[in-house]
Formats: structure tokens, sequence, C-alpha cells
């Protein structure tokens, strides 16, 4: 890892698993053992307003908020919310969206926030069981299977 | 789950600040924590409470750190949580709890919401440690959080005063690396009373004797701040020199790597001399905080030359890209972010009911704070006033004695259950003690829970804050206690004409009448029937 952190934002809309997409991305960080801060806005934001999480990692992180224009990657869950985040998103960093995921694809379409981490996945050195691992940790055992998948279709799509 | 991958000695773990507090609190030994719901600060005693740790929701903040002196007064260690606007309400007893003399500790956590992420206003309450005489620490991250709390009360039980912890949105709901046990402190006394009329009775006898107690006091904590305090410095350049604290130090850090950094754990009392040392020790120093001007007011009172930042930069929260261009004295206009979806009332929320209707009606509406707030947005745009918790009633009141008659008979108050029970009775007891010619009309939405923060309960719904059984509040039975008779409970979703006709015929009436729309809310219907489905099979 360079000494410049990783920056991702994940944004969509209240209700959308957001904050649990960026709380499983900050898990995969955490367990490859580099330093990580996610920052999040709780509150009004859950009333299906706009919502972004920033998750940042690497040798070591300051601010836990990612600067304008110093997004990696910008992971949008809402299609009608890249227009309000694309000022995150640095110069030749990389948009992940759902028109990138067949949502037929997927067992349970609440699954596409994690189907869109899979995405992401092969972007960053993570291991994919770090990332597995991750995705049982932050939700209940019923959800497993369905965003397991999720996690493969977005992992091996395109 | 945060204390099973805690139990290893020098285990880490990724953590809210929120969360922090609470392993802190359990670590050490807090007796109980208490609060009242409030973003960005409600977590920490849920975690608290998940944690093992004894957690009640108090009816409001005033009350909250009541009981917490209570506490403190018993020579055990407290924890009192609340957002910024929260304090307010606990001003009175934090004023003179200053004055007291505690056996335990008393930690007053503060939140702030710089930048209003979910608030009315955006006041900075390290104003409050100063004009209270009350120590305050300011973390950065959650590891400081962790180990601040812990300080706090060793500092509480050290020099006998309560203290502040102030947090704010991003510390409390950022996660970052905290590690246990990095600190130790004495374990708690044995809780037990002895009387001590000049140290807590604060008749005005005892009262000017313990003011000068407590100044004596802060200069010792200031002398202690300046020569070991919680002040971390960063060597870097000579020729720039930054003072900060709390978050603003992680923006500092990225902004200009290259600077030197004094960053102040205890904003107040305020290191002083340290302060000047290190302002001394660089060609240029500035002070980079949130906010209020408060450590650059406090620096230049002291005589020590600093740069500040430019008033743009008061509003808001700061970044790293508002650093460094205070870094730069650019005051140029920000770009402006392309505005979200705003947040609105849930589809089938029973609130939309009530504002169709008071708009349909044509009401003039003074509302209070919850999800209800949010009448005031399209498609409603049907509530006209918002101040302060518990507001709407007394603000009501207002309007219908100074409006002429036409208008003072279409004023309507809107309160939830849980604004209500945290300083709305008072306001019915004025309604009832001094009653507008045109009578009143309150209207309770009572949705059964702490919505808007996240489903917490209160004394009206009957459960504690882990949803065990407890005493209830009964809004009906309260209302006609005061003496008023004109008091309705209606399900506003049910029949829609029904409660449309019924707020109609209580404007019509001269009299004081109180309307309780009594429905559930729509997200804590669920959690709701299974936390009585437990109680009861508890109780069979």
């Amino acid at each position: 890892m360079n000494s410049r952190p990783t920056n991702v934002v994940i944004a969509g809309l209240g209700g959308q698993g957001v904050l649990k997409a960026s709380d499983i991305l900050a898990d995969v960080a955490f367990s490859a053992g580099v330093d990580v801060k996610k920052s999040e806005l709780h509150g009004m934001s859950q009333r299906g307003g706009s919502v972004s999480s920033d998750v940042r990692f690497g040798a070591h992180v300051f601010s836990p908020m990612v600067p304008d224009g110093e997004a990696d990657f910008l992971v949008v869950i809402a299609p009608d919310q890249v227009a309000v985040n694309e000022a995150a998103l640095s110069k030749g960093g990389i948009l992940i969206e759902p028109s990138q995921i067949n949502e037929a694809s997927l067992p349970n379409k609440k699954s596409i926030n994690v189907a869109l981490l899979g995405i992401l996945s092969r972007h960053l050195p993570f291991p994919v069981e770090a990332w597995l691992g991750a995705v049982q940790r932050n939700l209940p055992e019923k959800l497993h299977e369905a965003n397991l998948q999720a996690f493969s279709i977005g992992r091996n799509q395109g | 789950m945060i204390l099973d991958s805690l139990q290893q000695q020098n285990a880490t773990a990724l953590l809210s600040g929120d969360e922090a507090v609470a392993l802190a609190a359990i670590d050490a030994g807090v007796k109980l924590g208490t609060g009242y719901p409030g973003t960005p600060s409600t977590e920490i005693l849920e975690t608290f409470e998940t944690l093992g740790g004894r957690a009640q929701w108090a009816p409001n903040e005033k009350v909250a750190l009541e009981v917490g002196i209570g506490v403190a007064f018993s020579g055990a260690r407290a924890l009192v949580t609340m957002k910024h606007v929260g304090l307010n309400v606990a001003a009175d007893p934090l004023f003179t709890a200053a004055y007291t003399r505690l056996d335990g500790a008393l930690i007053v956590v503060s939140a702030d919401d710089p930048g209003m992420a979910s608030s009315q206003n955006e006041q900075d309450n390290r104003r409050y440690a100063l004009a209270a005489g009350v120590p305050m620490l300011e973390p950065s991250d959650s590891q400081e959080v962790y180990e601040f709390t812990l300080r706090a009360v060793e500092i509480s039980e050290r020099w006998q005063v309560p203290v502040l912890l102030r947090m704010t949105t991003r510390v409390c709901h950022s996660k970052t690396f905290v590690k246990r046990g990095t600190v130790t402190i004495p374990a708690p006394h044995t809780p037990h009373f002895e009387h001590d009329f000049p140290s807590r009775v604060m008749i005005p006898a005892y009262a000017k004797p313990a003011h000068r107690r407590l100044r004596k006091t802060l200069a010792e904590i200031a002398a202690w701040n300046d020569k070991a305090g919680l002040n971390e410095l960063v060597k870097g350049s000579s020729s720039l020199g930054i003072i900060t604290s709390g978050v603003a130090f992680q923006y500092v850090r990225e902004a200009a790597p290259e600077a030197s950094v004094l960053k102040l754990g205890m904003t107040y009392p305020l290191p002083v001399e340290r302060m000047r040392e290190f302002a001394a020790s660089v060609d240029l120093c500035y002070v980079i905080e949130e906010g209020d001007p408060y450590l650059v007011e406090a620096a230049r009172t002291a005589g020590i030359a600093v740069e500040g930042k430019q008033e743009m930069y008061r509003f808001g929260e700061l970044n790293t890209a508002r650093v460094r261009r205070i870094l730069e004295d650019d005051s140029s206009p920000e770009a402006k972010p392309v505005p979200g979806k705003p947040p609105a009332l849930c589809p089938g929320c029973p609130h939309r009911s009530v504002y169709t209707a008071l708009k349909e009606i044509g009401c003039i509406v003074a509302g209070d704070i919850g999800c209800y707030s949010l009448g005031v947005l399209p498609p409603f745009e049907a509530m006209d006033s918002l101040v302060c918790m518990g507001a709407a009633i007394g603000v009501g009141l207002g309007m219908r004695h100074s409006l002429p008659p036409e208008e003072a008979r279409r004023v309507v108050s809107v309160i939830g259950d849980s604004t209500f029970v945290h300083s709305g009775i008072t306001g019915l007891v004025e309604m009832v003690y001094n009653p507008p010619e045109s009578g009143h009309v309150v209207l309770i939405l009572d949705n059964g829970t702490t919505a808007m923060t996240g489903m917490q309960e209160h004394p009206g719904t009957g459960r504690t804050l882990a949803h065990a059984h407890t005493g209830k509040v009964i809004f009906e039975d309260l209302v006609r206690s005061l003496g008023i008779r004109d008091v309705y409970v209606i399900d506003p979703t049910q029949d829609f004409e029904k409660f449309e006709k019924l707020i109609q015929s209580c404007l019509e009436k001269a009299e004081l009448s109180v309307v309780i729309a009594r429905r559930d809310c729509l997200l804590a219907t669920r959690s709701i029937r299974e936390y009585e489905r437990c109680n009861e099979q508890q109780t069979d």
C-alpha cells in the first residue's frame, strides 16, 4: 500500500443498504490489517433521502471523509444518485452502478448493494474469502445465501 | 458482537465513536448510563446496554443529568448522553453541579452537530464548558474516544467535578480502530452516602465558597493541562504550526502533513502556556477549529499571535479541502454540492394523514421536533414553526394570544409522543393556567416510538431502553388529570374523514382540546409486536 489511502464512496437512498455495504467493505479492509476509517451520516437521511458513506483504507488514514474529487471508486446503488455524488470521483476514478448488474439474475433484488461490492472487489487487493467472510459477519444468517450469490454475480460479471 | 471481537487482550475492532464511549464506560465500571435519544449520540446508551451496562432513557436531558448527579453523589460512576441541544435542557443542573463536590464520576457527553446533519442549530458546546466551568475533553477518533472517556472518569474523580466529553457527528459516527485496554484507571469506589451540606446544598451561604472552590480547582486543572494533559505534539516544519482539536486534527494532518501540530485533548480549561510555547516555536501559527472561533479567541485574549479562519468557514463542518483553503487564505466561493434527495415521510406513515387534514383545513401549525418535522416539506407544506423540543405548545399559545380572532382560531400545536414527554407537559400546564380566549387545539402524534432517532422507547411506550415492560405514562389520563376535558384518542389513518372532522370541530369550539392521534410508526410496528410478545411470555 502506498501512503495515499484508497478512497471509496458508496451512495444511494435511505433503505438501500448503503451503510451495510460500507460496513462490509470496511470489515474486509480491517481483516486485511490495513488502517481503515469509515464515515456516514445517520438521522434525517434515514427517511428515504440521499445517503452516502465513505470508506478509506491504506497504510494510514487521517480524515474519515473522502475529499471531493479524490474517490478512486464511486459505488452508486440508486441510478438517480449518480449526478449527486459524481463530484466525489477523481479523474480516472471508477464508477460502479446498477446498470452493470443484470438485476434479473439476482436471487433477491435487495442484494444489489452486495452485487455492486462484487464488482468493486475485482479492483481491490483483498482475497475473495475475506469478502465472503465479511458479507456473512455483517448480515443475518437467513440472508447469507442470497447475498453470497449476489456477490459472486457481481464479481464474475463483465 | 463488538465485545466478542474485543475479548482478547490488546484486541482491536473497528468501532464508531459512540460504540467506543460505551466500551470505555464498561471498562470504567460505570454504574448507570442515562440520557435522551438524539442524533448523533443515541447509539452510546444502546451499545452500553448491549455490552451489559445498565442504561436507561430519561424523559429529557435535564432529568438524565440530575439522575447522573445523584449517582455521582453516591460515589458511583455515571454516564449521561445527549446531543448538543440537549445540553441546553440540561444546562440548569450542569452549572450548579459544577459547584458541588462529587464523590463518584459524572461524564456528560455532548454530541455536537456542526453542519446540522440532523439538528435545528449548530451551536458549539465548547462555550458551555467555559460558561459552566466544567472541564471538557475532545477526542478526534474512536481510539481517543475510548481513552478520553476513561480519562474523563479519572479527572472527574480526581478533582470531584463533572467532565464534558464533546464529540461531533464525524467522531460519533465514523468507524476507526479501537484497541482495548490501552488506559487503566483506579477501580470505582463502593457507593455510600456521607452528609456534606456545604458541598452539595447550594444555598447562597454554601454556594459562595463553592464558586471560589470551583475556580481554584479549574486553575489546578489548567496547570495540569499545561504540564501533563492530554495534548499531542506532532513535530514538523518550524515555518507552519497549527493548533487544533477534535476531528479537525485529522483534516489538518491530511491537508498539511508537513506542519507542526499541537492537538489539544482538553479544550477547557486550556493549556495556555503550552499554546504560547508552541506558537512561539513556529514562524506562523494557525488555529484550525470547527464551528465558533473559540480557541482563536482564547489564544488572542492570552496575547498569543495566531491566524484563524475566515468567517465563511464558521458555517458547516470542516473537511480536508476546507482546511486546505483556510491555510491558503482562500475565501473564493466554494463549489455548491449537487442537492440530494431530501428525506420524506414514509409511504403509509400515519403523519401523512395528519398533515393532509391540517393542510385541507388551512391550519396555522406550531410544529415540533421529530419525523413529523418533515410536514414542512412538499407535498404537505403544513408546518409553520419549529424551534426546539416542546416548543409547539408554547409557540401555539403565544400565537393564539396575539393573532386576530379569525386567524387565532386556526392555530394548532403538533407534537410527537416522545417530544411530548420530553418537554410538552409543562406546555399543557401553561395552556390550562393561561388559556387563550379562542381556546386551543393540541395534537399529540403518538406513533408509539421515538421514530426519528431510530425507534427508541420512552415513558409513553411502557417499555425500558432494553424493551422490557415498565411503568407507562398514559397520555389521555395525564392530560385529563390537568383538568382538560375535551380529550380524544383517534387513529388518523383508519377513517380519515372522521379525523378531519374531529380537528375541524375542535377548532370551532373556544375550548382547550387535546387530540391524541395514535397509530404505531410503520417501521416500528413489527418490533413493537415482537417486544410485547417477549414480555408477555416472560410474565406467563
